[in-house]
């Protein structure tokens, strides 16, 4: 028998040779209609059936129900898949997702830093993630101590006496906050405040926040710095206001430098001063937002402290809040008493301590899961650490800022910015290119794009925030892709970006007509439906 | 620190490339005075196994559910959650990426959440459910005001059986948006009459479903009542295994159903994170609170998913958005949905109907405990017991036993004496013999 000496070929220049530009281009498809790496994937209610489970169950114990009647007699629907069927979908879809785990994720106001699996295995400690939130409160002394200590971090960090630990995200707890300015209202008499001052450049969830809370938005405008002016705090202040919203450092990636004028402007008008926390990451160990005046700000653990965003959640948005405002914090809340401290869960409770708590936000006791994360991000650090962190975080903002200065336009001038730097579309005039075509182009370069059209104060906005998780090198990296990108719009390479993104799972997008004919949830296809019936 | 990717000699380098002398020019707005120049008062930097065993001297100051037999329920419970969904959902590409804001690229998360909401269209028995909420009070006080936006009316009646905590959350934001809260009194055995309370400023009708003593108990003359007066049914689920043996919301005639999911493929975490469900009528969708994914194409022709119908929301409509809310419970939802997945219809169908076996065996055999009264004809995995001594003095001397033994009501209601005997108490399919025998055998002697 003679051996097959020849072996399979071991470079790939014979068949890289013979093949036509055609066939190298993306556009082709296959057989399968996967390509690649890159697989199709169809829903599950494609896939799976009924009577199909990817879980051992034993036998119910033979009783006789006592369900009142209510047994359900009608089919659900849900399809059921064997283990590896589903673990097979799940992972293929996961391959259709941009991560912060592969690659850089400049999102503006969003804060998308590395999230250290540490932290995941923190929080699964059965001591933290099986116990029940309505177990004795003696039988969870160490998940009270956690949320404790993690208040005291926090409090410590901030410059801030007290913290409300429930809210579930950040707009959550903004509303926590301006509750407890209405309760502090409320309680004072002072029951004809109606107007909440939003600058123009907030967040939506601001404005979207003080209405939920009842009251009016009386809009702030920005002056030609990107920054706001005191004077137009005091001369938007009067006995009609109940208090102002206002970020620190701003959605412009701007401290703003009349920050603690406009606090006293905001107490001498007997209002308060609300600050929006998204951006606290710029700023941990540099600058501590209490010592600025304000009186109440929630903080992103997810933005700040690192829990993962999780494609959209859950978050969690612990509120500070200033002597002025500390017993208005809702249920519930930490007290201590001879070294002892427990949950106050009621407000008969609350009330025997002399608290006036404006209420509750939620059911049990906040994002036990998000403490745990924050606190082991912030162990890990340390003081040292998360200084560092801030600075590191405002030095890459800044490097991405002087990398590209001389391509791209910045809406307010070159200064220093902090923890995220703010262009508009100005560099992009005559190209036939917009801020979305430039975005989806950074998707074909391999980039997630940065935040977009915000802040709305300026045309085309793009924010970019590179966050402290970046190796210079990469860095590096996305300038000169951005350099190339800003180049190639200028030298009339429209269709780069018009046609972009080309190496996607999918192109864009029809976002019309899915607003016009929402379809909202799968259905079977008709010809089965008819059939069955 | 390991976090941090940069050195002393890059940082050098960048800050010549801004053209700045050092770091705290970048701060140069911030107000001299106001520049910390004190560490702040936390330690430095630990290592990865400073910070673990930290951490684990605390978790192991807890008693953990796993630990012990377990009948805690009263809104969180505790099912068995298999290895694959945990793992999965620590995929990077899932935990690690942001609200799918840009579609090309986040398939999987909108598929994922397609998915999601047909699931939970399915069980809830609604036409179309949201991408999430924070937990399942948070979405009741949404459904209360999405009622009150659809009606133009203000005032919301609440049932004696929702969970107080929920009770407590409507009344906080109808209070400080002025509306109304009419709450009936806790409704422990299941026989109160909330329809002879429903009148013509009703927004909505707030029910629990199982409700939150346990009971079940046909919502269609609610429904109808509701309806004839030009109100909505909101129906609340805390315990969403229950309807994989029960009669769904919508098909007693629910307008919008709001449920914690937690109890699909989400741990106790003491509380949180959770996962809010969200459903309700097509005709009201535009309504609807949240984030929602919809079908749609791309330039090729080809299916794909995108987050819709945004116009609802605070980032486009600013004050005038339905709500608030941003960020949602997206890797939450995606257990959720990868466990149901692994369930299908055979496996939920067959946990709900362990859960429900398992609970009648738990009532039969503390029904015999001399002391203990079961308040409840109809239940579903979670029941009332009526002691002869205080409710909490029970569990905790149970909790010395080693016996996690349910949840006194006096824990949420402490005013109301009349409920100061009574502890609920839950049991799903990870309770065995021993668990319950343990658990009578420690009642029989507390009570004793």
């Amino acid at each position: 028998m003679s051996m097959n000496r020849q072996g399979r070929p071991t470079t790939p220049s014979t068949l890289a040779a013979n093949q036509t530009d055609a066939e190298s281009s993306s556009g082709e498809e296959t057989f399968s209609g996967h390509k690649g790496l890159q697989h199709e994937e169809g829903l599950i209610f494609e896939r799976g059936r009924s009577d199909k489970t990817g879980v051992d169950l034993a036998d119910p114990l033979p009783v006789e129900p006592r369900l009142g009647g209510l047994a359900r007699q009608n089919p659900i629907g849900l399809p059921g898949l064997a283990e590896p069927e589903t673990v097979r979908h799940y992972v293929r879809l996961s391959r259709m997702n941009y991560a912060i785990d592969s690659g850089l994720y400049p999102l503006g106001s969003c804060t998308m830093k590395h999230n250290p699996r540490l932290n995941e295995k923190m929080a699964r400690l059965p001591g933290f993630g099986d116990v029940h939130p309505l177990q004795p409160q003696s039988t969870v002394k160490g998940a009270i101590a956690l949320i404790e200590m993690l208040a005291g971090y926090l409090m410590e960090l901030t410059g801030m006496p007290a913290i409300a630990m429930s809210p579930k995200a950040g707009a959550h707890g903004e509303l926590a906050g301006m509750l407890a300015v209405k309760a502090a209202h409320d309680a004072a008499g002072d029951t004809d405040r109606r107007i909440v001052l939003v600058p123009e450049s907030a967040h939506g969830t601001n404005p979207a926040t003080a209405a939920f809370a009842g009251y009016s938005v009386r809009t702030i405008e920005a002056r030609a710095d990107g920054t706001v002016a005191a004077q137009s705090v005091k001369d938007a202040l009067g006995p009609e206001v109940a208090a102002i919203m206002l970020t620190n450092p701003n959605t412009c990636g701007l401290f703003e430098p009349e920050v603690v004028d406009i606090a006293d402007a905001v107490h001498e008008a007997g209002a308060y001063f609300y600050c929006d926390g998204a951006n606290f990451n710029a700023i941990v160990g540099k600058v501590r937002p209490g010592d600025l005046g304000i009186d109440a700000m929630h903080i992103n653990l997810h933005k700040t402290f690192s829990t993962p965003h999780g494609g959209g959640g859950p978050g969690a948005g612990p509120v500070v809040l200033s002597e002025a405002l500390a017993k208005f914090a809702p249920l519930p809340f930490l007290t201590s008493e001879n070294g002892r401290t427990r949950l106050v869960e009621t407000l008969s409770e609350a009330e025997s301590l002399g608290a006036d708590p404006f209420g509750r936000l939620t059911a049990f006791h906040g994002q036990m899961g998000m403490f745990v994360r924050a606190l082991s991000y912030m162990l890990s650090h340390g003081a040292d650490g998360m200084r560092q962190a801030s600075e590191d975080a405002v030095l890459a903002a800044n490097y991405v800022r002087a990398g590209l200065r001389d391509v791209m336009s910045q809406p307010f001038g070159d200064q220093p910015c902090m923890h995220e730097v703010l262009f508009d579309d100005k560099f992009l005039k005559d190209t036939g290119v917009t801020t979305l075509d430039f975005a989806k182009a950074m998707i074909d370069e391999g980039y997630h794009p940065m935040t977009m059209y915000f802040p709305l104060v300026v045309h085309g906005a793009m924010l970019i925030e590179p966050t402290e998780s970046e190796s210079l090198a990469s860095l590096d990296n996305f300038i000169a892709t951005l350099r190339n990108l800003a180049q190639a719009a200028r030298d009339g390479q429209k269709q780069r970006f018009t046609a972009a993104p080309r190496f996607t799972p999918r192109r864009r997008l029809d976002e019309t007509q899915a607003a016009r004919q929402p379809v909202l949830r799968w259905t079977p296809p008709v010809q089965e439906k008819e059939a069955a019936e | 620190m390991r976090y941090l990717p940069l050195e002393a000699n890059d940082r050098r380098t960048m800050l010549d490339r801004i053209g700045v002398a050092n770091i705290d020019d970048l701060f140069a707005a911030v107000p001299a005075d106001k520049l910390m120049h004190e560490l702040p008062d936390v330690p430095n930097t630990a290592s990865e196994m400073a910070v673990e065993q930290q951490l684990k001297r605390l978790s192991s100051a807890s008693v953990s559910a796993g630990d012990v037999p377990f009948f805690c329920g009263a809104g969180a419970y505790r099912h068995h959650v298999p290895a694959s969904v945990d793992h999965l959902i620590q995929r990077s590409e899932f935990l690690t990426s942001y609200t799918p804001y840009q579609p090309e690229i986040a398939q999987g998360t909108l598929q994922v959440l397609f998915e999601f909401q047909t699931q939970v269209a399915l069980i809830t028995g609604m036409d179309v459910a949201n991408a999430s909420m924070y937990d399942g009070s948070t979405a009741t006080a949404e459904a209360v005001l999405m009622a009150h936006r659809l009606t133009r009316r203000k005032k919301a009646l609440v049932s004696g059986g929702l969970h107080p905590q929920y009770r407590d959350v409507i009344t906080t934001l109808s209070h400080h948006g002025g509306d109304l809260v009419t709450a009936l009194p806790p409704d422990a055995t299941g026989s109160e009459d909330i329809i002879s309370a429903i009148d013509d400023a009703t927004s909505c009708v707030v029910v629990q479903y199982p409700d939150f003593f346990g009971s079940v108990r046909d919502l269609s003359a609610i429904a109808k009542a509701a309806h004839d007066k030009g109100a909505l049914l909101v129906v609340a689920v805390t315990e969403i295994v229950s309807l994989g043996a029960l009669k769904s919301p919508g098909e007693m005639g629910a307008d919008i159903v709001a449920a914690e999911g937690q109890s699909i493929g989400n741990g106790l975490n003491f509380g949180g994170p959770y996962v809010g469900l969200f459903a309700c009528r097509q005709k009201h969708v535009r309504q609807m609170p949240g984030r929602l994914c919809g079908e749609t194409v791309d330039a090729d022709g080809k299916r794909g998913f995108v987050l819709t119908l945004s116009t609802r929301e605070q980032h486009i409509r600013r004050e005038k958005a339905t709500s608030n809310i941003c960020t949602n419970s997206g890797l939450c939802a995606l257990a959720f949905t990868i466990h149901l997945t692994l369930l299908g219809e055979r496996g939920f169908t067959q946990l709900a109907a362990i859960n429900h076996a398992n609970a009648v065996a738990l009532a039969d055999a503390l029904s015999g405990v001399p002391g203990v009264e079961v308040l409840n004809d109809a239940f579903f995995n979670e029941f009332t017991l009526r002691l002869c001594k205080p409710g909490h003095q029970v569990v905790e001397a149970l909790a010395e036993k080693g016996v996690l033994g349910g949840v006194p009501v006096s824990r949420l209601e402490p005013e109301r004496q009349e409920l100061a005997d009574l502890v609920i108490v839950a049991s799903t399919e990870l309770n065995s013999d021993e668990d319950r025998s343990e658990f009578v055998a420690a009642l029989k002697e507390v009570l004793a």
